[in-house]
């Protein structure tokens, strides 16, 4: 193997671990908006990225039957509407299911695990069992290739940039905007909050609901590069967990953190040993961590009543 | 057991008995031609000139109209993706034998139960339709977690399973069928062809973390290294579900194998494919061989993300021959001209067809009858072309190598030349 093999292979290998960080952070986001922030062990977030998914699903379909610019252009509007529709979804089921339990922690989590269970049983009914495939843009699906041997995945940079976007919305949505205000109070002291004239009811409800729009923009990202179907979604839940709960729950910054270092250890891991055995260094590392931290990498400076 | 069995069988043939049964059935087989097209007369003739008394001597839900069977598939759950198809085809099958008149002059009716994609519910629904509601027998299972779960229960029962999916092997029991190949029938000579045709000197092995692909991609290691002295420069597996192949991708890159040899299943199946095209890795650059993706896989994978790599099977929805073609034209005026047809459907199909088949040679229902005719019994009607049951209870067939085609279909590329014969045991690969 010469120099430049050994470069190239380093440099793509950098980047698998950089683009799986930017999975596990827009997997991460939404619910560090709901567990972090509010608390709500929301057992359906996958299914909330499924709804995301069909979102870019029944547009591809769309956008086929108009032609090839409508399927060269359709994904970005696509994605926006998957934001819309999650977030829909997401302000239907505070109202009806998430607002009653708000003090029982663990019936949240069993709530919307059944709430979960239902809604693949909904997208089976309405798509069928079995996969589907989005047609997505061709300049999507392939590979740059700066240099001879190095080869670049395109879908892998969309997703990178989708997750920065993401990423900076959410962090200055939650400190430069009156919702990150009402947010950061109520999260702080429910109580006081209320006092001081801030609708918490309203803020939670907003909250959920662009916890799960954010899903559904991380699921509508994820038809580049994973499958759609009813179960899609919960290929996704275990790592969403680990990574909000690893870097700390209140903490956006530590669910940054926390991706990072999931998504390098994973990364370097399976690339010098086998791929299951990848996932057991992964998850031991985590669990030694939180052993030592059991608050997770960023503690969150937050009164807990 | 079988004592008990015939007393009862005496009992229900006693004189008085038997005079109101011809009547009755005489008036029946009156509306049975008078309602069944001419072609179906004569099977129908032939059913009736038998009683229930003598098609039936275990007590299974026989009369004299009606056979119920049961199917015991996932419609809910993971699994529902892969076994729907499943469903459909033995449905089918079953629609159009009860069209022709049924078995031994007998509608069948079928019993429903829903595995949930969960091995205990399997279980548990097995033992239902074996011990509550006494079916002649099942069509059902897909997974090799599922098909282990009802085993036991099937023999303590002396059950009668047909098993559609092709698997690892290393299995044989007197209460099932197997109509999807087992693994060497699969693999061995699809390697063959990869060393002969595409002249692939060294293999990289990929699979899902778990039974079938880890069993499978052992055959092909020791047929690779002690039978065809080629080598294996990788072996890989990731848990079921995994969704990023990246890593795996640049190992592929550094090994540069002649030929990727890839089982991997499920929603991983798609991120696999999609992102090894996204990493460069195209029909036009690498040859890949895969045993895990039929036309159902690229449903979901898409097929320009697929398109140019190989697959192995024994049957291709694409084969051109008559009894394929009035299958899959009966498959889509049933279920859409939307649906497809993958290998282990076509198997699915074989199940029903290969059961009255059976029933007929035995002049009986009775497991142990229906199992001690089968051996030998042959299917000139099967979509794949032909298939016969050897002793083992796994059907002699083909193998092909279909090439994918952009829009989600195979090209067939090659076929065996002989049946090739069932081996779940092979000696020399374990």
């Amino acid at each position: 193997m010469s120099a430049t093999d050994i470069l190239n292979i380093t440099l793509m290998q950098g980047f698998a671990g950089l683009s799986l960080f930017s999975v596990l952070l827009l997997i991460g986001l939404g619910l560090a908006v709901i567990f972090g922030q509010m608390g709500v062990i929301n057992m359906a977030h996958g299914e909330f990225m499924t709804i995301g998914a069909y979102t870019v699903y029944v547009f591809s379909k769309w956008a086929e039957s108009m032609g090839v610019v409508a399927t060269n252009t359709f994904l970005p509007l696509a994605i926006l509407a998957a934001f819309a529709i999650a977030f829909v979804f997401g302000w239907i089921v505070e109202w009806l299911l998430i607002r009653h339990l708000y003090r029982r922690q663990l019936d949240t989590l069993l709530a919307t695990w059944g709430l979960s269970l239902a809604m693949q049983q909904m997208f089976r009914s309405t798509f069928g069992p079995k996969e589907v495939s989005p047609t997505l843009p061709d300049w999507l699906m392939g590979s740059w290739s700066p240099a001879p041997g190095l080869d670049i995945p395109i879908n892998g940079l969309f997703v990178m940039c989708l997750a920065i976007v993401l990423t900076g919305g959410v962090l200055i949505a939650m400190y430069r905007s009156r919702w990150g205000l009402r947010v950061r109070a109520t999260v702080n002291n429910r109580t006081m909050a209320n006092a001081a004239g801030i609708d918490t009811k309203r803020t939670d409800r907003l909250t959920f609901a662009i916890g799960c729009g954010m899903a559904g923009v991380a699921g509508a990202a994820f038809t580049t590069i994973g499958s759609t179907g009813p179960t899609s979604g919960s290929l996704y839940i275990v790592d969403s967990f680990l990574v909000v709960t690893f870097g700390g729950a209140a903490s956006l910054l530590g669910t940054v953190a926390s991706a990072f270092g999931i998504a390098q250890t994973q990364s370097i891991s399976e690339f010098f040993l086998s791929g299951s055995s990848a996932r057991v260094v992964t998850l031991l590392t985590v669990v030694l961590i939180l052993m030592a931290r059991p608050q997770g990498l960023f503690a969150s400076k937050v009164r807990r009543v | 057991m079988p004592f008990d069995d015939q007393h009862d069988a005496s009992d229900a043939a006693s004189p008085s008995d038997s005079r109101e049964m011809i009547s009755l059935r005489r008036r029946k087989l009156l509306l049975g031609i008078a309602a069944a097209p001419a072609l179906a007369a004569p099977a129908f003739a032939f059913g009736q000139s038998m009683s229930t008394a003598q098609v039936n001597t275990t007590k299974l839900a026989v009369t004299d109209t009606e056979v119920t069977v049961g199917q015991l598939h996932s419609a809910t759950g993971t699994m529902a993706i892969s076994e729907t198809g499943s469903i459909q085809a033995e449905r089918l099958a079953i629609d159009q034998i009860n069209a022709a008149g049924g078995v031994l002059g007998r509608k069948i009716k079928i019993i429903q139960e829903d595995g949930a994609s969960d091995w205990p519910t399997f279980a548990e629904k097995s033992k239902k339709l074996l011990e509550n509601d006494h079916v002649a027998c099942v069509f059902g299972c897909w997974t090799s977690a599922s098909r282990k779960a009802v085993l036991p229960i099937f023999e303590r029962d002396n059950g009668l399973l047909y098993y559609p999916t092709f698997y690892e092997g290393l299995e044989q029991s007197k209460n099932v069928f197997y109509t999807g190949q087992e693994a060497t029938q699969q693999i061995l000579w699809g390697l063959n062809w990869a060393s002969e045709t595409k002249k692939a000197k060294s293999f990289f092995l990929i699979g899902s973390d778990y039974i079938w692909p880890r069993t499978s991609n052992k055959i092909a290691r020791k047929h690779i290294e002690d039978h065809l002295h080629l080598k294996v420069v990788g072996e890989e597996y990731y848990p079921l579900g995994q969704t990023n192949f990246n890593s795996l991708i640049n190992k592929i890159k550094i090994a540069k194998p002649d030929c990727i040899y890839a089982i991997i299943v499920g929603g991983s199946n798609v991120a696999f494919y999609k992102q090894l095209k996204a990493a460069g890795i195209t029909a036009d650059k690498q040859f890949l061989l895969t045993i895990s993706v039929t036309e159902d896989e690229v449903l979901g994978i898409g097929g320009e993300n697929f398109a140019g790599f190989y697959s192995a099977m024994k049957y291709f929805e694409s084969l051109d021959n008559a009894n394929n073609k009035a299958f899959v034209a009966a498959f889509k005026a049933k279920y859409g001209p939307k649906s497809v047809i993958g290998d282990v459907t076509q198997a699915a199909y074989l199940g029903p067809w290969l059961w009255k088949a059976g029933c007929e040679k035995a002049g009986s229902f009775d497991v142990d009858k229906v199992v001690a005719a089968s051996p030998g019994i042959e299917l000139k009607t099967a979509p794949e072309g032909y298939v016969k049951i050897h002793p083992n209870h796994h059907l002699w067939s083909r193998t092909r190598i279909g090439m994918a085609q952009p829009d989600g279909q195979f090209k067939v590329v090659a076929e065996s030349p002989d049946l090739i014969e069932p081996n779940p045991f092979p000696k020399g690969y374990q």
